[in-house]
């Protein structure tokens, strides 16, 4: 069985697949990589599923030693990672050899990089899926981050090295965007005039205390209609919801399943893997559309991710 | 004959793949029958493009395949499923005994809540355990139920600035509302007591101690029985 070591583990590193949906009647929401794209593109690089097991980095990526070697892919932000001192590129599969160790640093793009490894990395499942909850400590490996010392196993079924890149013009089309589309919220016409004006005209920027759970915004506050009283209800992914003190909270991959805020906005599907990308400081606008609109960007995505062209051997 | 209950129904598109669906605006025991009795139907009855399903007081959020699916198309489908709440069979609830130490440093804000309500803690308690409890739903963290039936005498605000860390088991009252905390998490629930009992475990069927529609009793322990039942 190959493993791999980890020599530092980066700020924030996790196991992620694509999450466990479905349990929502528990009270526990899918977790799964906060960039789904890059997650996916990455796992056909290295010929896994694509909905494989790997490790999400955080804004600073870590150290890891392959003992018995791997094919590995990066994908996502550009963490500056290098092989045995030797710079290794995104979006392409690489071979590393027996006793190699891959170094990561800070990030130079956007918020995640993803370590996607042919075979998987291997966890015990919890209902379906190796993510990570990392704020209820559930899934993935022992429900934490990843520490200095620990051994991950690498799954079975990773066949021989394969060269792999992708298309340069897919990989533009599936850049993430920092003007987030958005369809209009359950609560959206509980938010008055100046309050849309001020949602959709200004610029909002990332919080510092923004995580996996939820991406806390700073920008002009807005408010719904006093008077009107928020029964707690079912909140969607990307829900954007607006507390009292008027600053937004995009609702991420470890939300709660319920709350009791209104929602003057949501992100849509398309765009959520953008979300992903997010760091702290960063500044983002909110473009409205319908959800016609929404429904064929998200077609022209699937279309783009199913394609055999994606992938250049 | 259209049901009662499709009538009270309201759909809202929450996202690009989510509906709400809504039973009247306000948290009645008929609103929380028919969600369960949706949430029941859909589970025995699968949609095929269906992926979640969140219940909650009076709505239950449906969320589906954008690809596969439309908001219109599921709504159609949806009517079908309100027009058959009506036979929906839903077996006796389970009733759950959750056993509290009630006070001290399992429950810091018993003493204030008492004062609140200028009652005694001892009062206090008695009119907590003396309750029979509804789950309405699961929500917010795995395994946090929503629990309703809290006397009047005993509704308090939340408190004004959240605790950064609550420890898990602790029994908390907020508005007309109790529950346990599953996890330490942080939170603004006024804490009256602890369970030694684990809310959310991976290593049992269903993982959660209270499931929705179950009916829920607090028994008062002692410092001692706690220490006996933690260590169980």
């Amino acid at each position: 069985m190959s493993t791999i070591e980890v020599d530092a583990p980066g700020l924030l590193t996790t196991v992620q697949d694509l999450g466990r949906e479905g349990y929502g009647p528990m009270g526990i929401s899918p977790s799964g990589a906060a960039d789904a794209v890059s997650l996916r593109v990455g796992n056909r690089l290295v010929g896994n599923a694509e909905g494989a097991a790997a490790l999400e980095m955080t804004l600073v990526g870590g150290a890891f030693l392959f003992p018995q070697g791997a094919v590995i892919a990066l994908s996502g932000s550009d963490f500056g990672a290098t092989l045995d001192g030797a710079a290794v590129g995104l979006w392409a599969s690489v071979q590393v050899q027996p006793g190699q160790t891959l170094r990561l640093g800070a990030t130079r793009s956007g918020a995640r990089c993803y370590l996607c490894v042919a075979g998987g990395i291997a966890v015990e499942p919890l209902l379906g899926s190796a993510s990570t909850h990392v704020l209820s400590g559930l899934g993935g490996f022992e429900g934490r981050a990843l520490r200095r010392g620990d051994v991950l196993r690498i799954g079975p079924g990773a066949g021989p090295f394969q060269k792999r890149g992708i298309d340069a013009k897919a990989l533009e089309r599936l850049s993430p965007r920092k003007v987030l589309r958005v369809t209009a919220g359950p609560q959206s016409d509980w938010f008055p005039e100046p309050s849309q004006h001020a949602f959709y005209g200004g610029a909002y920027r990332v919080a510092e205390e923004s995580n996996r759970m939820g991406l806390r915004l700073d920008g002009a506050p807005i408010a719904a209609e006093s008077g009107r009283e928020m029964i707690t209800e079912g909140v969607p992914l990307g829900a954007v919801q607006v507390p009292a003190g008027g600053q937004p909270i995009i609702l991420f991959v470890e939300q709660q399943t319920t709350g009791g805020y209104p929602k003057i906005a949501n992100v849509i599907c398309a765009d959520l893997h953008s979300v992903g990308q997010l760091r702290p400081r960063d500044e983002i606008r909110f473009e409205r559309i319908e959800f016609e609109t929404a429904r064929s960007l998200l077609r022209e995505q699937e279309t783009l991710l199913a394609s055999e062209k994606l992938i250049r051997e | 004959m259209r049901s009662r209950a499709a009538g009270l129904a309201r759909f809202q598109p929450a996202s690009d793949q989510s509906l709400l669906v809504y039973f009247g605006e306000t948290i009645t025991p008929e609103a929380r029958e028919c969600v369960l009795k949706l949430l029941r139907l859909l589970e025995s009855e699968p949609i095929r493009g269906v992926r979640n399903l969140h219940p909650a007081y009076s709505s239950l959020l449906i969320k589906f395949d954008a690809l596969t699916l439309r908001h219109d198309e599921l709504q159609a489908t949806l009517r079908d499923y309100l027009g058959r709440l009506d036979s929906v069979q839903l077996p006796p609830p389970r009733l759950v005994e959750i056993p509290v130490c009630y006070g001290g440093e399992f429950g810091p804000d018993l003493q204030q809540v008492a004062e609140l309500h200028h009652v005694t803690p001892e009062w206090a308690i008695e009119a907590h355990a003396s309750a029979t409890y509804t789950v309405c739903f699961l929500g917010f963290a795995p395994g946090f139920a929503y629990l309703a039936g809290l006397p009047d005498a005993l509704a308090t605000p939340r408190l004004g600035t959240p605790r950064r860390r609550v420890p898990a088991g602790s029994v908390g009252i907020a508005g007309h509302q109790t529950g346990v905390y599953p996890f330490s998490t942080p939170g603004g629930w006024r804490l009256i007591g602890q369970t030694p009992l684990k809310m959310f475990r991976t290593d049992r069927p269903g993982m959660c101690l209270l499931a929705i529609g179950d009916r829920v009793r607090f028994a008062p322990i002692s410092h001692e029985q706690f220490a006996a039942l933690e260590s169980a």
